[in-house]
């Protein structure tokens, strides 16, 4: 378990992290979401002791970054965006020079990890030669070679094909069967793809923090309805809908011509479009359009981390 | 040594990292080049068979070939971004800069091997002290691992190779050069030469082992690197 407790981080006047807080239970993959410089990579960077925190404090397990980093380090496998790995030298020589630092003695172990990675092929390159999707799978098996409890990937898809993106997806879901995965992305659709969880990030603060489907059932619990009627006016017609149930609010919109427009906000499960159709008729009005648009985890994602709707 | 383990795995992958780029090559191409030069221009010239230009030299030699060693190691490291998997190993930093130091010490104290010939030449030709030599080889370890331990601060303060070199440079060459400008300085400033690596390498190289001369160097090494690990953990 990682308990992130109200933790800051700033770097000279910016500040890159302000006062976050959330758990990551044992057994998920977390996905940490936000746009890029909303401080993912900065909380990854702390809660693998490579930054400190400058107020809050990190539990890894049963140790604090600040008092254990080599417990913690011990205990997690992290790796960095891109994969920045010493680029002269051999596959092989990196693997055993890792498993070498962390005391893995199992030549088992080394063999089982290339062949999850799928690197059996690549062992005697130079890493620096690599193709970037086997790049990411020898950095995989790098954070991997000690079987840690933690795996923290910062990004790990970016600049990856498709085919590529969809391999190392299925090996992170792969490995999150077993252990806790935290990730960190600015794609939404990978979040949906792998994440159990989710943390929204943005500038430096958390939006959101939920199960994955229940961000997503949040987000077709709430949806739009745009009405075009004729033959009334606004104040008429959002007097007559606002009592149907479901209707939470509405809001004029530019109408064609001389139609009314309408955007109905429609919250729970019911759906008032039969009613709309009902009223808008038995008040003799004549209904042009009705279409109802659904929010996307895109759009909560996007309402949470552009302007001002933080809270 | 359970406590140091990490920083021998971190010095031999060093030192293996070392022999697969051009530069450990080119290094000690030039470095043979230019005492082999020196040594054998006395040798043959002036029929001299001794070793004490070789030695009289190498202290400016080694102002310009160790950082040409040292500059990469934590440089290249933050340029290239792998400085994040390093620190994120269960490896102190005391650990990662001691591996890194003992990386550069060994390859300065190898490069110094190939030399042993001239040593071995001036025994065959002539009848050398062998205090001198013995004194010359030990002061060049010393001065080398000195020049590691700056050239490996200096490479910790920049992320760019050329400036890292330029700077330990610099201040390998005013090492160097503090003890010669006494002279122009009044008799009380006399002590200042106490400062200069070349006054304590001269010492060492006559084959007298005075505990001063260790201990300046060993400071030199023990703060350089105290000062290396500090500049990495506070960048945290």
């Amino acid at each position: 378990m990682i308990r992130v407790d109200g933790v800051s981080k700033s770097f000279g006047e910016v500040a890159a992290v302000n006062d976050i807080s959330f758990v990551i239970r044992d057994g998920e993959i977390t996905g940490l979401l936000g746009p890029n410089g909303a401080g993912k990579t900065t909380t990854l960077r702390m809660i693998t002791c490579y930054l400190k925190p400058d107020s809050g404090t990190i539990t890894v397990g049963d140790h604090r970054v600040d008092e254990d980093p080599l417990e913690v380090r011990k205990i997690i496998g992290y790796l960095p965006e891109l994969a920045p790995i010493y680029s002269d030298m051999l596959v092989f020589d990196y693997l055993i020079f890792t498993a070498e630092i962390r005391g893995v003695k199992d030549d088992k172990r080394f063999r089982e990890i290339a062949g999850l990675c799928g690197i059996n092929d690549v062992m005697h390159k130079k890493i620096g030669e690599l193709s970037k999707g086997y790049k990411q799978r020898v950095g995989l098996a790098y954070a991997m070679v000690h079987d840690p409890d933690i795996l923290i990937l910062d990004e790990p898809t970016s600049g990856l094909d498709p085919n590529q993106i969809i391999e190392i997806r299925n090996l992170i879901r792969e490995i999150g069967k077993k252990k806790t995965v935290i990730l960190s992305t600015h794609i939404l659709s990978e979040v949906e793809a792998t994440c159990d969880r989710v943390i929204i990030i943005h500038s430096g603060r958390i939006v959101a923090d939920d199960r994955t489907e229940n961000l997503k059932t949040a987000s077709t619990a709430e949806r739009h309805i745009f009405l075009s009627v004729g033959g009334t006016d606004f104040q008429a017609l959002a007097g007559a809908l606002r009592d149907i149930p479901g209707v939470a609010s509405v809001e004029q919109v530019e109408g064609e011509g001389a139609l009314v427009g309408a955007k109905i906000l429609v919250r729970g499960n019911d759906d008032p479009r039969p009613d709309l159709f009902g009223t808008v008729g038995k008040n003799g009005w004549v209904l042009y359009e009705m279409s109802q648009k659904s929010r996307s985890l895109e759009s909560v994602f996007r309402e949470l981390t552009v302007g001002g709707s933080n809270d | 040594m359970t406590k140091y383990r990490e920083a021998i795995i971190i010095m031999k992958k060093e030192i293996r990292g070392m022999f697969t780029t051009p530069i450990a090559y080119i290094v000690i191409a030039i470095f043979l080049v230019a005492t082999g030069f020196f040594f054998f221009k006395d040798y043959f010239y002036f029929n001299q068979a001794e070793m004490r230009n070789f030695f009289q030299l190498l202290p400016l030699v080694f102002t310009f070939v160790v950082p040409a060693v040292t500059m990469r190691l934590f440089a290249e490291e933050k340029q290239s971004g792998s400085i994040e998997i390093l620190l994120t190993l269960p490896v102190s930093t005391t650990n990662a800069v001691l591996g890194k130091f003992l990386a550069a010490s060994a390859f300065i104290s190898l490069m110094l091997v190939p030399t042993l010939l001239y040593a071995v030449t001036v025994e065959l030709t002539g009848s050398p002290y062998y205090g001198p030599i013995i004194g010359g080889y030990l002061g060049s370890v010393l001065l080398g691992s000195s020049y590691c331990a700056v050239g490996i601060f200096t490479s910790s303060l920049s992320r760019d190779q050329i400036v890292a070199f330029i700077t330990a440079w610099a201040v390998c060459f005013f090492m160097w050069l503090v003890d010669k400008v006494t002279i122009f300085l009044p008799a009380k400033l006399g002590f200042i030469e106490y400062l200069g690596s070349d006054f304590h390498f001269r010492n060492i190289e006559r084959g007298v082992l005075d505990s001063r001369d260790l201990i300046y160097f060993l400071s030199i090494i023990a703060v350089s690197l105290l000062m290396t690990v500090r500049v990495i953990d506070e960048r945290r």
